[in-house]
């Protein structure tokens, strides 16, 4: 094996009281890795527990048993290191939208003297193309895309070492969604920023990520394969789909979503930890390849 | 009769001088005109009974009372007629006094059973069974442990004004969005940072009209309390002027402590506009 993964999560396992004396296994002994300045998205039907995952990474949830390492330490309660995006955006309804950026910035660098506090606060808002009046209002007077470039913003402006954005364009309308993708590209490409997002959207991911975790569905939910993105960066979605690995890629995650996810579901784990097999599918190069990893991953 | 229509607020405004005017003309003629009595009897001759019989004072008499005091709110001719500005005085001290230490004592503690679900199930049967005393009851014992009459007010206005200020800080703190916690949480904001920057602005609307529910409550028990305890105040004002037979003054300070009720209300409502946020 190489060296552990930036961030290394290791025989996580989750279990609720199901309210009738027993235990409901959301998910066991999941096990993956995520390198530094990767973006990966996570993929699964609701219920499957990537919402939990998330909150366990943003220290927001404890798991039944099993550990989050970061940079080799143990990741325990919620940390400045770990910023974190919510689908309802979460901004603070009585501060500007100023405000709701720079009040973090201000936690983050508490040595700051409040205008470079301020200065350092606009410049993130300005990178989601949030300038001038606008930054005074709050966010009540702010559409939805609006207010979750804010969130985005807030995160961004921090620097956290892992970026969590859960479901962050799932309140959005389409076209307000394509946009903010745009503009989270931008301000991603710009820094090693690493991120780790769950979406329900699989050309969302297909054009953020670098590698797409699949998981089946819950109980004992599983995440059952990593897949590569062998498209070239920068993206963008209108030449994307007409990349050859475009369609080779979306086929698999819809027959993943459509048919394997229900079919591989609900087998409890063996008491060893759960990785995901990589997957990797590219037509551009010696075809057979991505058959290959296709077949072993059915077969698993 | 064309033109624009006049706006919703004007023709309200409109209206209300109607009802007024036409309240104070019904009230007006609905007074007969005092009559010299006929024949007196010996009895009336000896207590003065010549003069006329008591009754409702017409309108114009009130306001022409209300002129008269407005004009020297004031003076002191001796400890039973002081004027109406020191008497409200009085009474609007003990109220914010009372209510002060209410809100000093409701506030924090509101919030620490807010914040905790044990806490609040624990004070919850004492606050029920305090809740509905009729702050009056209190007067007894507190006039006899604190031995003074003007600290006994205070202390009946302070029991009446904690608990709907304590009961709205603990539900707003119990009800802050738990996603608003979480930015808190995920932005490592310590605890008198959560409570100061999240959960008391988040609570601050449901507070604050726990405070204007108190303010009013308070305004209506300092009445009853003052009349139990003399010495000064509206309260005191209005029984004294009763035994005085004076129901013009009586009228008058009625409307008084409603037109005092209605600035204290309104205070606090601007407050509320102020915590108000829109999600």
């Amino acid at each position: 094996m190489a060296s552990k993964p930036f961030l290394s999560i290791e025989r996580l396992t989750q279990r609720f009281p199901d309210g009738q004396g027993g235990d409901l296994t959301v998910f066991e002994d999941a096990t993956f890795g995520i390198e530094k300045g990767e973006f990966v998205c996570i993929l699964g039907h609701s219920g499957c527990g990537k919402s939990t995952i998330m909150n366990i990474l943003a220290g927001l949830a404890d798991p039944t048993s099993g550990v989050v390492k970061m940079d080799g330490f143990e990741v325990s309660g919620p940390s400045l290191d770990r910023g974190v995006v919510f689908q309802n955006y979460s901004l603070l309804p009585w501060l500007s939208t100023l405000k709701n950026v720079s009040f973090g910035v201000a936690a983050r660098y508490p040595d700051w003297p409040k205008a470079k506090v301020l200065e350092h606060s606009r410049q993130f808002l300005a990178k989601v193309g949030l300038e001038g009046d606008v930054i005074q209002r709050k966010p009540s007077q702010l559409s939805g895309g609006m207010r979750q470039r804010v969130s985005i913003a807030r995160a961004f402006a921090n620097h956290p070492k892992l970026l969590l954005l859960d479901e962050p364009f799932g309140a959005l309308d389409a076209l307000t969604r394509g946009t903010i993708q745009d503009e989270l590209l931008k301000i991603w490409g710009g820094t090693e920023q690493t991120v780790f997002m769950i979406t329900h959207d699989i050309d969302e991911a297909i054009l953020l990520a670098d590698r797409i975790l699949l998981m089946t569905n819950g109980p004992h939910a599983r995440v059952e394969e990593s897949v590569e993105i062998t498209i070239p960066r920068p993206r963008s979605r209108t030449e994307i789909v007409d990349h050859p690995n475009y369609y080779a890629i979306r086929n698999h995650l819809v027959h993943f979503l459509g048919h394997r996810s229900q079919k591989l579901s609900g087998t409890a784990s063996d008491g060893q930890a759960q990785s995901p097999s990589p997957v990797r599918i590219d037509k551009t190069g010696t075809p057979g390849d991505d058959d290959g990893a296709r077949l072993r991953a059915v077969n698993l | 009769m064309a033109g624009v229509p006049l706006s919703v607020n004007k023709r309200a405004a409109i209206l209300s001088i109607v009802m007024l005017v036409a309240g104070l003309l019904i009230w007006e003629a609905a007074i007969p005109a005092q009559q010299a009595a006929g024949e007196l009897t010996e009895y009336e001759r000896l207590t003065g009974g010549g003069a006329p019989k008591a009754g409702v004072p017409p309108p114009s008499e009130v306001i022409a009372k209300a002129w008269e005091e407005l004009s020297n709110p004031f003076y002191v001719n001796g400890p039973n007629d002081k004027g109406i500005g020191i008497q409200i005085g009085h009474s609007i001290y003990r109220v914010l006094t009372g209510y002060a230490l209410a809100a000093l004592v409701a506030i924090p503690f509101g919030f620490l059973i807010g914040m905790s679900a044990v806490a609040y199930k624990a004070f919850n049967p004492f606050i029920q069974v305090l809740r509905p005393i009729s702050p009056l009851a209190w007067m007894p014992l507190a006039l006899f442990i604190i031995q003074d009459s003007d600290a006994s007010a205070i202390f009946v206005i302070f029991i009446c004004s904690i608990w709907p200020m304590l009961l709205n800080t603990a539900f707003g703190v119990a009800g802050v969005r738990q996603d608003w916690v979480n930015v808190a949480r995920t932005h490592e904001l310590g605890h008198l940072k959560t409570a100061f920057m999240v959960i008391l602005p988040a609570a601050a609307p449901t507070i604050v009209t726990g405070m204007r529910i108190s303010i009013g409550i308070a305004w209506l028990v300092i009445v009853a309390a003052e009349m139990l305890v003399g010495g000064t105040g509206i309260g005191y004002y209005v029984w004294n002027e009763w035994n005085n037979l004076d129901l013009t003054s009586v009228i008058f300070s009625i409307l008084m402590i409603g037109i005092v009720g209605m600035i204290l209300d309104a205070a606090f409502a601007a407050l509320q506009r102020g915590v108000a946020y829109a999600e």
